[in-house]
C-alpha cells in the first residue's frame, strides 16, 4: 500500500489515465475502445470522476442560485440527495452488465463502472462553471442557464451509448437493443428490492411480535 | 408542482430505502389568521383582521327578525340587505364607529300592480340612488327610483340559445356606472347575464372555462351509451356571485368547482372580468388563488374552499368569503395571498358551513353576512393589517421611503409574512438600492423583482469597474499571445544557425 502511494510512476499513471477522460468525451468511440482495450483508464480515476460528479451534485444546492434551484432545506437529506446519483448508476452497472454477460458483452463488471464513471465527466465540467454563471444572469437569461444544464445531461447519456458499444464490442443496433434492455433490467432489479425490502420488514416484524408476545406470557 | 416535486423525490427514495416504516404526520393547532409561505407551508400570523362587533335583528331593532338573508350591499355609509325569507330590502346607515340604524325597510314599491317581492336575493344602488332588485321568485330584475317608483324590469335574456323552459331566477347583479346590469341567474351557465341601460338583454358575457383533458376524452370514447349519459357532462359552471369594482371591472368567483380542475388549474375560483368578458385577474402568486391549499376532512366538512362572494377594496384587494370552512382570504392587486382567518364555529369571528353567504367592506372594514345565525359579523383590521395596507397605499402614491418603513414595521409585527420582504425590496428597488433589495428578494423567492435588481446592480458595477473590466481582458488576451511570441522567438534562437556550434 504504502508503495502504492510513494510510487511516482503509479501517481503518474493515475493523472494520465485522469486527463485521458478529456479525450474520451471529445473522442467517444476511439476513447473508449482504448479506455479497456488498451488499458488507459483507472479505478482511481473513475473514482475521482464519480466523487466530482458527487460534489457537483452538492455544491449545486448551496452555490447555485435560487433563480434556477430553490432548496427546501427541511427537507433535504444529504444521503439520500447523494444516492440520486449512486443508487441509479449502481442499478445501471449491475444491471446492464448481468444482462451483457449473457449476450456476448466482452466488458467485465469492473470495466463497465469504470466506463460508466468516465461517461460522468461532462455534469461536474459543465456544473461547476455553471453555478458560478447562474449567479450572473437574470431571468431573461434564464434559457442559457437551462439550455447548458441540458447539454451536459446529454452529453454524458450519449457517452454512456458510446461507450457501451466499444466496451460490449456490439454493434450500432445491437447496442442501442441492449441499452433499452438495461433500463428494463434496471427496473426489474428494482422490483426485486422492493419486494425484498418489504419481506425482510416483514420478517423482522414477525420475530419482534413473537419476542414481545414471548416476554409478554413469561 | 413544487410540493408535487418535494414529494415524489422524497417519496421514491423512501419507498426503497426505508420501505416498511411508516410516517407519521399529526396535526397542529394554528392559529386564527394565517398565511401560506413561499413552499406552501402554513405560517401562522397575528390577526390581520378582527371581529368588531355582530349585529343581530336586535341590535338593528327590527320587529321582524331577519330571515336567511342572502344579499349585503353597501354604497358609502349605507348597507342593504336582502331579507330574502321575509320578501324584503333593510336600509341601514352607519353612525359613527359601531353603531347602525335603520333607515327604511322596503318591501313593496310604486307604479306596476305587482309590486311586492317574492324572494329578493340580492340588492345594488347606483350613486343616484336608484334600486337594483334582483326579484329571484317573480323572475325579473326591477330598477327602481329612489322614491321607489317603478322604472324598469330586467327579464328572461330573449335568446335562442336559451333554453325556452328554464325560469329565470336572477340570484345576483351587480351595476356599472353607465347603468348596464350583470345579472347572475340560477341555472344558466352561459355566463354573466348583460342588459343595457335601457333594460335590452345585450349577450351573455365571461362564459367560465370548460374543464376537459385527454383523459376525459378517452374514458369517454371507451363508455358506453348508457355510461356515458350518467357522466358529469362538460358544461361550464356557473358564477357565484358578482361583485362591480371601483374601476369598472367585476370580480366573480365559483364555488361548486370541481377538485381535480382546481388543483390543475383548468377552473378558476375567482376571475375579474372586463366589458368584453375577458379575465383580468392578475396571477402573480406563487400559488393559485382557490383558497385553501389543503383541504382535509372533518366534522362534514371537505373539498376545497367554496367561494360563496368577493369583494375589491379600493386598493384592489379582493377578498374572498369561503362558505364551506366560514373563512376569509385576501389577495393583493399581484393575486398573492395577504391573510386567510376565519373557520367553522360557533363564536364570534367563526361561521357554520354554508352560513357566510356575503361579504361587502366599508373601507377597509369587513361586513360578512351570515344567513344561519342572520347576523352582521363586522371585522376591523388590526395594527398589522393597518400597516400592510398603509404600505400599500404609500407605494402607490410613490412615497417609497415612507412605504419601505411601513413594510418594515409589518415585518417587525409579522416575521413570516413575504409580502413585507418584498414590499421592502420593492421600495429599496426604488430607491435604487440595488443591492439591498437583492438581498430582501432572495429571501423570499422573488426571481422576477430580484432579477430587475440585479440587471440594475450588474450594470452599475459594470460602469463602475469599467476600466479594470478592460484590463483583465486585454491581459487575458495579451498574456499568453505574449507568452507563446516569446517561446516562438526562443525556439527561433535555438534553431537559428547562426548559434550552432561548430
Amino acid at each position: 500500500m504504502k508503495e502504492l502511494f510513494m510510487n511516482r510512476s503509479s501517481w503518474q499513471r493515475y493523472w494520465k489515465s485522469l486527463k485521458f477522460s478529456m479525450y474520451c468525451i471529445t473522442h467517444p468511440l476511439d476513447g473508449f475502445w482504448d479506455l479497456t482495450h488498451e488499458k488507459r483508464g483507472t479505478y482511481a480515476a473513475a473514482n475521482t470522476i464519480l466523487i466530482l460528479t458527487l460534489i457537483a451534485r452538492i455544491a449545486q444546492l448551496r452555490f447555485t442560485s435560487f433563480v434556477f434551484l430553490r432548496v427546501y432545506w427541511e427537507e433535504i437529506n444529504i444521503f439520500l440527495y447523494l444516492s440520486s446519483i449512486l443508487f441509479p448508476l449502481a442499478l445501471f452497472v449491475v444491471g446492464n452488465w448481468a444482462l451483457t454477460t449473457l449476450f456476448d458483452g466482452k466488458g467485465r463488471l469492473g470495466q463497465v463502472y469504470m466506463a460508466t464513471c468516465y461517461c460522468l465527466v461532462p455534469y461536474p465540467l459543465i456544473q461547476f462553471p455553471l453555478m458560478i454563471f447562474s449567479n450572473f444572469v437574470t431571468v431573461d437569461e434564464a434559457e442559457f442557464y437551462t439550455v447548458i444544464n441540458g447539454l451536459s445531461l446529454v452529453w454524458c447519456a450519449l457517452l454512456i451509448i458510446a461507450a457501451m458499444g466499444q466496451i460490449h464490442e456490439y454493434s450500432l443496433a445491437k447496442n442501442i437493443l441492449f441499452m433499452v434492455a438495461s433500463l428494463f433490467a434496471m427496473l426489474v432489479i428494482v422490483f426485486i428490492l422492493m419486494l425484498f425490502f418489504s419481506m425482510i420488514s416483514q420478517g423482522v416484524a414477525y420475530f419482534i411480535s413473537l419476542g414481545k408476545e414471548f416476554l409478554f406470557r413469561l | 408542482m413544487k410540493r408535487l416535486l418535494k414529494r415524489i423525490g422524497a417519496l421514491a427514495l423512501c419507498t426503497v430505502v426505508f420501505a416498511g416504516s411508516t410516517m407519521v404526520t399529526c396535526a397542529k393547532d394554528r392559529s386564527y389568521t394565517y398565511n401560506y409561505d413561499f413552499w406552501e407551508d402554513v405560517q401562522d400570523s397575528p390577526d390581520f383582521y378582527t371581529v368588531g362587533e355582530v349585529y343581530t335583528s336586535k341590535d338593528f331593532g327590527l320587529e321582524t327578525r331577519l330571515k336567511a338573508p342572502q344579499g349585503l350591499f353597501v354604497r358609502d355609509n349605507f348597507v342593504y340587505i336582502c331579507d330574502t325569507g321575509n320578501n324584503r330590502i333593510i336600509k341601514l346607515e352607519k353612525e359613527g364607529k359601531d353603531k347602525f340604524d335603520v333607515v327604511q325597510i322596503i318591501d313593496e314599491f310604486y307604479g306596476i300592480e305587482n309590486n311586492t317581492f317574492s324572494g329578493p336575493t340580492d340588492v345594488a344602488v347606483n350613486a343616484e340612488g336608484e334600486y337594483f332588485i334582483a326579484d329571484k321568485g317573480n323572475s325579473r330584475v326591477v330598477k327602481l327610483d329612489k322614491d321607489l317608483n317603478f322604472m324598469l324590469e330586467f327579464v328572461k335574456p330573449d335568446d335562442s340559445t336559451l333554453d325556452e323552459e328554464i325560469v329565470f331566477q336572477p340570484n345576483k347583479l351587480a351595476i356599472d356606472t353607465a347603468g348596464r346590469v350583470y345579472c347572475i341567474s340560477t341555472g344558466i351557465n352561459k355566463g354573466l347575464i348583460k342588459y343595457e341601460n335601457d333594460g335590452t338583454f345585450s349577450g351573455f358575457v365571461g362564459a367560465t372555462r370548460v374543464s376537459f383533458d385527454w383523459t376525459d376524452y378517452i374514458q369517454k370514447k371507451l363508455a358506453t351509451q348508457a355510461q356515458r349519459e350518467k357522466m358529469v357532462s362538460f358544461v361550464p359552471t356557473e358564477y357565484d356571485n358578482i361583485y362591480m369594482d371601483s374601476e369598472g371591472f367585476v370580480y366573480a368567483c365559483a364555488g361548486s368547482l370541481d377538485e381535480d380542475a382546481l388543483r390543475s388549474e383548468s377552473a378558476d375560483a375567482l376571475r375579474r372580468l372586463n366589458l368584453m368578458g375577458n379575465d383580468i385577474l392578475v396571477r402573480n402568486g406563487d400559488f393559485p388563488i382557490y383558497g385553501d391549499l389543503y383541504w382535509g376532512e372533518g366534522g362534514g366538512i371537505k373539498g376545497p374552499s367554496y367561494f360563496a362572494d368577493v369583494t375589491a377594496l379600493d386598493n384592489k384587494v379582493a377578498i374572498c368569503l369561503d362558505k364551506n370552512r366560514g373563512r376569509i382570504f385576501g389577495y393583493d392587486d399581484q393575486g398573492k395571498m395577504m391573510f386567510a382567518f376565519g373557520g367553522n364555529g360557533g363564536i364570534a369571528g367563526y361561521f357554520r358551513q354554508n352560513a357566510a353567504v356575503a361579504i361587502e367592506h366599508i373601507d377597509n372594514e369587513l361586513l360578512v353576512l351570515d344567513q344561519l345565525d342572520c347576523s352582521i359579523t363586522v371585522f376591523r383590521t388590526t395594527e398589522f393589517g393597518e400597516t400592510v395596507y398603509k404600505a400599500m397605499k404609500l407605494f402607490d402614491d410613490g412615497e417609497y421611503d415612507a412605504s419601505g418603513e411601513a413594510w418594515t414595521k409589518a415585518m417587525q409585527i409579522n416575521g413570516n409574512y413575504d409580502l413585507a420582504y418584498i414590499g421592502i425590496g420593492r421600495s429599496l428597488l426604488r430607491q435604487e438600492k440595488y443591492r439591498e433589495a437583492m438581498d430582501y428578494f432572495e429571501l423570499k423567492y422573488d426571481e422576477d423583482n430580484y432579477s430587475k435588481a440585479f440587471k440594475q446592480y450588474r450594470k452599475q458595477w459594470v460602469e463602475d469597474h469599467i476600466g479594470v473590466i478592460v484590463v483583465v481582458l486585454v491581459l487575458l488576451f495579451a498574456i499568453p499571445g505574449a507568452i507563446g511570441k516569446v517561446k516562438s522567438i526562443k525556439h527561433e534562437i535555438e534553431i537559428a544557425d547562426i548559434f550552432k556550434l561548430q
